[in-house]
């Protein structure tokens, strides 16, 4: 097996006395798509700083398509040479065109990619003569895809790429990142839009309060247990639900409002939770059965913190 | 470094030279105090009575060097300052900063972008010069290496700021400094004619020493002075330190 591409061992960020990541620990595999997902201000941006050489780390160790980071002079530039990057915010010279911004960028990496191909693919018409400031968002997010790519990376880091992207834009960029990873480039994608993370990730790492509190594939995440969710009044007394429920099956009210009823979805725990609701005169809205999705699975993680 | 990675670098850094020269001369403002403020000052200087002595026969060249000094503080100090502020607070520069292209070819990319611009100022200034009567002495050309090391004077300390103050101050700050000096700064009145202290301090600063040698190449056609050389040279030590620990990417 190939060693990571990334290497992030007990991390800690500090912005003055406030710890912004505190002791994250996660790897990010070679040829794979590593989500890093978790609620504002978890520290996945600031991790993302420190792998890409902006920001340095307090304390742990980071190495980067086998480089310790920091690095400086040749080593830091024959590593970012490997490493694309599309920041989170800005990143794009506001008074420039598109195509000239990202032959600019291809002109700083020794084997680009043709900038006009790269952003016909990715939905901007090279020719345009519109400054990138008064382009939409979707289409700014797709220009700084492009400065990310253009250096045709080993490794490309991706901080919320298909924010203000709308549903079409998004299902390109997913295959976009498909086709990506099938030339064997490695993705690391930090997004609050679980759609991605399920459609692209190979690996999940959800981050809270400046560390990882649970990593895996999105399957091993949520679960195999079906079970039947709904919404309701918030903080509902339960004890008569648990009470007709089948002896396996649990109930959890994870965030206010939304119930999860976890064990079989068969028609006995289905009339259970009917009459409990019927009793208390509950009107229930959004019934679904089914495995919980990854999204439930995030905030519940988060939510137990 | 070998020879595959010099070579690298000195690539990365022309092509940031080349973008930096190409967002400068499409910025109007930046058209403004290349091209349009040297022609005016030049004219104002030289065909009113305004500011300078009509009865001055080296009235033109006089003038001349008062206008390339303007052209290299406002090219390498004012102009270069705001632009990396806005820059960083773009994030344009915070991108650059994951890009192969290291701090020391940005700077290069930066320096010689600024010698261009610099150098199109000085060709028009020149230019309208001889237009207006400009006859250039025997040793005019001691005002070429004093035109190079007030842009590199002037460029460290426009790095300084900008890397010192978020951008907006930058380009209150870069713009108040830029009148002072002008006013102050033994630019447009010569030192010897600010009263008192004024005219003391004023000798101390690159602004004076800048104005002063290319004074004394162009109406004498004479080397600079060495307190000129010094005053300037210190100034530029100082402002590459400076701006060395100042910088950041974001």
């Amino acid at each position: 097996m190939p060693d990571p591409a990334v290497r992030v061992e007990d991390l800690v960020v500090r912005y003055g006395s406030r710890a912004a990541v505190s002791g994250l620990s996660f790897d990010a595999s070679t040829g794979q798509v590593t989500a890093l997902v978790g609620p504002n201000g978890a520290g996945k941006t600031s991790t993302v700083e420190v792998c890409v050489g902006l920001r340095s780390a307090a304390a742990g160790t980071v190495e980067v398509l086998g480089t310790s980071l920091p690095a400086s002079g040749s080593a830091r530039s024959a590593l970012h040479q490997r490493v694309g990057v599309m920041l989170q915010d800005g990143g794009l010279y506001p008074s420039a065109r598109p195509l000239e911004l990202v032959r600019h960028v291809a002109a700083l990496y020794p084997d680009p990619h043709d900038p006009a191909g790269l952003l016909d693919g990715l939905g901007i018409d090279p020719g345009t003569r519109t400054p990138i400031r008064r382009l939409s968002g979707g289409e700014q997010r797709r220009v700084a895809a492009a400065t990310a790519l253009v250096g045709r990376p080993d490794l490309a880091f991706l901080d919320e790429p298909t924010a203000g992207l709308d549903a079409i834009a998004r299902r390109s960029f997913h295959d976009l990142v498909r086709e990506l990873v099938g030339a064997g480039t490695t993705i690391v994608l930090t997004t609050h839009l679980m759609d991605d993370v399920e459609r692209l990730a190979d690996r999940v790492v959800v981050v809270a309060g400046g560390r990882s509190i649970r990593q895996g594939t999105v399957a091993e995440l949520v679960g195999q247990v079906e079970g039947v969710s709904f919404r309701g009044p918030m903080h509902a007394d339960l004890s008569g639900l648990r009470a007709v429920l089948p002896g396996d099956a649990t109930v959890v009210e994870a965030p206010p409002g939304h119930y999860r009823v976890d064990g079989a979805a068969d028609p006995m725990v289905l009339s259970a939770i009917a009459a409990w609701c019927a009793q208390h005169g509950i009107r229930t809205g959004d019934l679904s059965i089914g495995r919980r999705s990854l999204e439930d699975v995030v905030v519940e993680l988060v939510g137990d913190l | 470094m070998s020879a595959g990675l010099a070579a690298s670098s000195r690539r990365r850094s022309l092509a940031q030279a080349s973008w930096e020269t190409r967002l400068l001369l499409r910025n109007g403002e930046q058209l403004l105090l290349t091209v349009a403020i040297p022609i005016g000052l030049l004219l104002v200087l030289t065909l009113t009575d305004v500011i300078s002595d009509a009865s001055d026969p080296d009235r033109v060249a006089r003038a001349l060097a008062t206008v390339l000094s303007v052209s290299v503080i406002s090219s390498a100090f004012t102009s270069l300052a705001i632009a990396t502020g806005f820059e960083r607070r773009s994030g344009a520069l915070r991108f650059l900063g994951t890009t192969p292209l290291s701090r020391s070819e940005l700077l290069a990319g930066k320096l010689l972008a600024t010698a261009l611009v610099t150098g199109l100022s000085a060709g028009v200034a020149c230019a309208t010069g001889l237009l207006v009567g400009w006859r250039p002495a025997a040793g005019a050309a001691w005002a070429i290496p004093m035109l190079i090391l007030g842009t590199a004077t002037f460029a460290a300390w426009g790095m300084a700021l900008a890397g010192l103050l978020r951008a907006e101050a930058v380009l209150a700050v870069a713009n108040g400094v830029f009148l002072v000096l002008l006013m102050f700064g033994g630019v447009v009145i010569p030192v010897a004619s600010l009263p008192g202290l004024l005219g003391d301090l004023a000798a101390w600063l690159p602004s004076a020493a800048l104005t002063e040698s290319l004074t004394s190449a162009l109406v004498d056609g004479a080397a600079p002075s060495g307190a000129s050389v010094l005053v300037l040279t210190a100034w530029l030590a100082v402002g590459a330190a400076v701006s060395a620990r100042t910088f950041r990417w974001s």
